[in-house]
């Protein structure tokens, strides 16, 4: 089946693009002295994300991608930012120059990606979860819940299951007496 | 030249969307359509509010520039213009310059899947709701960083404030719309849909605007969700962030010429954004009232009327009020211009009784007639009620509508798997 109905629009063109967005919000989120640049510089990496999911068909998860990291989580990573003392986090040395580790997790990282670069369509199935744009939740819906092609419901239980408990420690430990 | 004209007229026949039907020029066209029927609103809402607020205190609000103050609008938009920028010294530059930006950007964006009628939206998306509340919750990126931005205590204040408010009544209003995207999976297909034409459809195929959908759940859920819209458009009684007796103009105290009137410009549209959410997922957006009960040619016809009788009724309004005007010879130019705008109506009133007109334009017509309806009651908001305190303010979020709308979306699930059970045995035992 071809998901593809329109022929999609200079894809490798908005690809490079947010592509580019992506790597240099990366780069700046490491690099700015400043938290709360950091934290603007990862929100459009996340928004860049969320483009790259529309371009591989997946609207449902861009959509999800900005609800929740862009418009949630970053809000709250601002509002804990803007918490804290900015001069003398500015003043604190950034980088713990541990270069022999660091020189090893790079090389070890390259190394993954030139080997999926060389040999990356051997490793992954042919466009098995692509659902056509139009139906593109439902699909997801089935996915998770249908009785005959659910299969990821106990997955997806597991990880709400460990949000849950998750969520429960957060609250055990911020407050002093329940 | 042929072949453009022919991509022109490829779109006109056709039952969908320019953005679904892949046609640029079209989609072109309705983009600054909505932009500029979205900065007209911005203009009269601005007028609209001081008027009526200004009625509702017994006063006559702004009555000097132009006949009954309908120029103070553009009065007040040449001013923000020429206004001196104003950046506080100790300003974050970058962060305070993208403040107004990220939010304006929000605020417009969200525009993109609002059906105005099943072929008059720019594009037809199948996350559609998901898209709208996902970027409208990034107008608070903006609020946070532009209070950040400003190295101020008050704008601090406010955007701590927004912050935590907008996340709060977000939760509420989620759920509230979990509960219609529910309704929608229980037409005929079986299958529900977030996209905003599908929503409507659904309506339509049910026979039931959601309000009245499982009578109270619908109307419970939609409560909250006006409620909550409130909240998210930082509006009375929820103006914590902007407070004024309280952070003289919380987040954009700093903020000051083409900078705030881009905020003033954002939480308008922001308004008008959540309130078409409301009206596509409650009432029927597009749908004229009463589908059911008066059908038929005769009253086709008898709805397709409104839309001119509205304008008639409007330039009416200005024709009675140019025989009102002082007869003082100062005012001759006003009262020219006040009956000039009243043939204006009248004359774009009269256009639209034009039979082609008339069927295009029905539908667009009750959708901006329901969404204005929620803008009146905004102001009516900000004229009746006062401000909540902060800690009412989350109690009333996590405490009251959170809880209540998780039971609406529980009981609406409950609802749907018993309603055709429940049909089955009362035509049994009637």
């Amino acid at each position: 089946m071809n998901p593809v109905a329109n022929p999609p629009v200079a894809t490798p063109f908005f690809f490079y693009g947010l592509a580019a967005i992506m790597i240099i919000g990366g780069v700046l989120v490491i690099t700015r002295k400043n938290a709360v640049h950091s934290a603007l510089a990862l929100i459009s990496t996340l928004l860049a994300q969320a483009g790259l999911y529309l371009m591989l068909y997946a609207p449902f998860v861009a959509g999800v991608q900005i609800i929740l990291y862009a418009g949630g989580i970053m809000v709250l990573f601002l509002f804990v930012i803007m918490l804290i003392n900015i001069d003398r986090s500015m003043k604190e040395r950034q980088f713990n120059k541990q270069w022999l580790i660091g020189i090893v997790a790079a090389a070890m990282l390259g190394g993954l990606f030139i080997s999926v670069y060389t040999k990356g369509k051997s490793l992954f199935p042919d466009g098995r979860l692509t659902f056509v744009e139009s139906g593109n939740t439902q699909g997801i819906a089935g996915l998770l819940y249908d009785p005959h092609t659910g299969m990821y419901m106990f997955a997806f239980e597991i990880a709400s299951l460990l949000l849950l408990v998750a969520i429960i420690g957060a609250v055990v430990m911020a407050k002093k007496r329940i | 030249m042929g072949e453009i004209v022919q991509y022109i007229q490829s779109y006109l026949g056709s039952d969908k969307t320019p953005g679904a039907a892949g046609n640029l020029f079209w989609e072109f066209v309705y983009i600054v359509a909505v932009f500029l029927g979205l900065s007209v609103a911005v203009i009269a809402m601005n007028w609209l509010e001081r008027k009526i607020l200004a009625h509702m205190q017994v006063r006559l609000g702004p009555m000097r520039v132009g006949p009954h103050g309908l120029l103070q609008p553009i009065a007040d938009a040449l001013k923000l213009l020429l206004k001196e920028d104003i950046m506080p010294a100790e300003a974050d530059p970058f962060v305070f310059w993208m403040a107004p930006l990220i939010v304006v950007l929000a605020a417009f964006t969200v525009f993109v899947v609002v059906p105005f009628g099943p072929t008059h939206a720019i594009t037809d998306m199948n996350i559609g709701i998901l898209f709208m509340l996902g970027v409208s919750s990034l107008s608070v990126l903006g609020i946070v960083t532009a209070g950040w931005a400003s190295n101020s205590h008050y704008p601090m204040m406010g955007a701590l404030r927004s912050s935590a408010q907008m996340i709060s009544y977000e939760v509420a209003m989620g759920l509230a719309v979990v509960s219609v995207i529910l309704m929608t999976s229980l037409n005929d297909t079986g299958i529900g849909t977030l996209s905003m034409i599908g929503i409507v459809r659904a309506q339509q195929a049910q026979g039931v605007w959601f309000v009245f959908k499982f009578f109270p759940l619908g109307l419970v859920g939609f409560f909250i969700f006006a409620v909550a819209m409130v909240a998210e458009t930082n509006r009375a009684p929820f103006d914590l962030p902007e407070a004024e007796s309280e952070l003289t103009a919380g987040f954009h105290t700093e903020y000051s010429g083409f900078r705030w009137s881009l905020f003033f410009l954002a939480e308008y549209s922001a308004m008008i954004a959540v309130s078409s959410i409301a009206v596509t997922l409650w009432l029927g957006g597009w749908l004229r009232p009463f589908p059911n009960l008066l059908n038929g040619p005769t009253w086709d016809l008898v709805f397709s009327l409104f839309p001119g009788v509205t304008f008639l009724f409007f330039a009416a309004i200005c024709f009675y009020n140019t025989a009102r005007m002082p007869k003082h010879p100062l005012f001759k130019i006003q009262t020219m211009g006040l009956a000039g705008f009243g043939v204006v109506l009248g004359l774009i009133g009269l256009a639209l009784f034009i039979p082609p007109v008339r069927d295009r334009v029905g539908d667009i017509f009750w959708f901006c007639a329901k969404v204005a309806a929620f803008m009146y009651l905004y102001i009516w908001y900000r004229g009746t009620f006062p401000r909540y305190r902060f800690d009412q303010l989350m109690k009333v979020g996590w405490k009251v509508l959170l809880p209540i709308s998780l039971a609406v979306l529980v009981l609406t699930a409950i609802a749907g798997f018993v309603e055709a059970p429940f049909k089955e045995w009362l035509s049994q035992v009637l």
